[in-house]
């Protein structure tokens, strides 16, 4: 069999429907993430993802008490668990001194622990995050339309919101002092973020949702440094990991997760080392700056 | 004044002549721990009333990702036997043994079969690191399994197979062929009429009587499947555990997961599994009582097959479900397999 450029980079989206399922859920979490992980990187919450995914376990676990092994009854449930734990430690870190990672670490770490607690005390061995957390090759019809749906509210949303919230990124005592409803972005950013994160996890894992969000909002950062160019630019880094893993997953039978969020991890890497903002190249290996 | 300190005093004696009864009675049935459900219905078979038994991965749950829990441990410490099914299935039960203190002997309930060998492709899988706990978890595995493995493996040396002791060695779903599942109950009869000789002939005499079940229901197996063509006999399931099944009647078991319910496929595997379906026109797929269907209905939907319903491969369903004992899973297995065989 020869490889020509055909039957490697298009024939297997145009012989498996599994394959163009799992390209267009893909395409759909790399627009809806790449904004969001550039906030997140921006507001320094770059490990909410990672806290979120064990945030999700008592919701699920009660979706699994009230409906049994049902997936819908389970999401519903983690969504809730996760609006909540963000909604408690985005509330903390406003009103009190503390931080907004601390807060949220307090959190999920009482949501795991809950959860744990009313899957031992229930005494089911389902591992049902295991049930829960899916994988991209088998995303059927419901999960395309709740990723694809997200990801539309997730950019109609920031696009309302958008430059209000870059203010406050950057500098919140500013949108307080001229009282704008700088609280108030916070927390629709964090129901965007649970969003993003808990479709993300039913339809394609743990390991796709997180990773397609932090690691090219990461990259991005060597790239670029307006905050358009930075998502454009995460977004592109996204897809591009999403598709090219995909490819290297059917063939060389890699699975699929690791796959793409490995290539992502690679951008990343090199994008550190020969980005052209800031990267170890640009650091050490000044050339530009002799030329100019 | 006097009746009642009379009364008193006699209630006093109940209650201490009660005291020390109770764990008299306790001492006289033998304290037995199984890891597993199917595990735990067999010597439920063969120790009748005369074995209290905790069984700690019970019906529906799946032992391949369990977490023990305190409660576990205390039941291992009090316990005069444990049962394990050994060839690497519970990852977790050496730490928990040690954890709990528990120093009695271990009965590898596996031990003396022909073992079949993980398939490489398989047994080195690449797991779902999406999971941190779990990622972790199995690295354990296949560390904490190798005292069991090396029994094992010395056991298997007359069978000329290898004897290193890499991860996953074994497939350990062994009880999916009913000869195996009768040299597990030989194994349990032996061990529970060594720890408790008064009741040595109880245990053979239903152990012999368990064992004519599962024979006749063995050669039942083979009539039924005898009946369909070889070239048919081909069925999916969504994790690799029926392979013992497939050699003992002659079927071919294809999965697009490997042994643990742990791994994660990969779209080339998946893809291949789609193209020999769609040629070899393959109709019966299943879902197990213990894993997530999707990938199953991904599978139905894209070679336009149906889902046959569910199979149960690793652990029993409740008490009212169609597999409630061991025999009950074997019956409700094969006929759930001949029907989408043969519709």
């Amino acid at each position: 069999m020869t490889l020509d450029a055909y039957t490697t980079f298009i024939q297997p989206f145009t012989e498996f429907g599994f394959m163009r399922r799992a390209l267009v859920a893909c395409v759909a979490l790399s627009l809806g993430c790449g904004p969001v992980g550039v906030f997140l990187v921006l507001r320094r919450m770059s490990l909410v993802g990672d806290a979120l995914s064990h945030a999700v376990l008592p919701g699920a676990a009660i979706g699994f008490l009230i409906a049994g092994l049902s997936l819908a009854a389970m999401s519903l449930g983690g969504f809730i668990a996760g609006l909540i734990v963000a909604a408690l430690s985005g509330f903390v870190s406003r009103v009190t001194a503390q931080r907004e990672d601390a807060s949220f670490a307090a959190f999920y770490l009482i949501s795991l622990a809950l959860g744990v607690l009313i899957v031992s005390v229930k005494g089911s061995n389902v591992d049902l995050m295991h049930v829960l957390f899916g994988t991209v090759l088998a995303v059927d019809d419901a999960s395309l339309i709740l990723v694809a749906s997200i990801t539309t509210v997730t950019l109609f949303t920031l696009a309302v919101i958008g430059r209000g919230f870059v203010v406050e990124c950057f500098d919140p005592g500013f949108l307080r002092a001229v009282g704008g409803p700088g609280t108030a972005m916070h927390l629709a950013f964090l129901v965007l973020v649970v969003l993003n994160l808990v479709a993300g996890f039913h339809a394609l894992g743990t390991l796709m949702a997180v990773g397609l969000m932090m690691l090219p909002a990461a990259a991005a950062r060597f790239w670029a440094s307006q905050v358009t160019t930075l998502v454009l630019t995460s977004s592109t880094i996204a897809l591009l990991s999403g598709y090219a893993g995909l490819l290297l997953s059917y063939h060389v039978n890699l699975p699929s997760g690791p796959a793409i969020i490995l290539v992502a991890g690679g951008i990343y890497v090199l994008s550190v080392v020969a980005g052209p903002r800031d990267s170890l190249q640009a650091r050490f290996l000044p050339r530009r700056h002799f030329e100019a | 004044m006097q009746t009642l300190s009379r009364c008193l005093f006699l209630a006093a004696l109940i209650s201490l002549a009660v005291l020390s009864a109770a764990p008299a009675m306790a001492a006289e049935r033998l304290k037995v721990v199984a890891t597993f459900s199917i595990l735990g219905d067999m010597v439920k078979n063969v120790g009748g009333d005369q074995v209290a038994l905790t069984t700690l991965v019970g019906a529906d749950g799946d032992a391949h990702v369990y977490k023990p829990t305190p409660a576990d441990a205390k039941a291992l410490a009090q316990a005069d036997l444990v049962m394990v099914n050994g060839l690497g299935f519970e990852g977790w039960i050496d730490r928990l043994i040690k954890a709990s203190g528990y120093k009695g002997p271990v009965i590898v309930a596996s031990q003396g079969i022909a073992a079949l060998k993980a398939e490489e492709e398989h047994a080195h899988e690449d797991k779902d690191h999406g999971h941190k706990e779990h990622g972790h978890k199995d690295h354990d595995h296949g560390k904490k399994d190798n005292d069991h493995d090396h029994d094992h493996a010395k056991k298997e040396e007359h069978h000329g197979q290898g004897h290193d002791h890499d991860h996953g060695e074994w497939d350990p779903h062994a009880w999916q062929n009913l000869a195996n599942g009768r040299a597990y109950v030989a194994n349990i009869a032996r061990a529970l009429a060594a720890a408790d000789p008064v009741h040595a002939d109880d245990y053979r005499r239903r152990a012999a009587a368990y064992d004519q079940k599962l024979a006749a229901l063995d050669k039942g197996i083979r009539e039924r499947l005898e009946s369909v063509p070889a070239d048919r006999r081909k069925v999916i399931t969504s994790h690799d555990a029926f392979r013992y099944f497939g050699t003992a009647y002659g079927m071919e078991f294809l999965a697009p997961v490997g042994l643990s319910t742990e791994s994660e496929p990969s779209a080339g595997e998946v893809a291949e599994l789609i193209r020999q379906m769609k040629k070899e026109n393959i109709r019966a797929l299943f879902v197990e009582n213990i894993t997530d269907p999707r990938l199953i209905e991904q599978l139905a939907r894209e070679a336009g097959a149906t889902i046959g319903g569910t199979l149960y491969s690793d652990s029993l369903s409740g008490t009212d479900g169609p597999a409630a004992t061991y025999l009950d899973m074997f019956r409700s297995n094969i006929g759930q397999i001949m029907k989408a065989l043969t519709s």
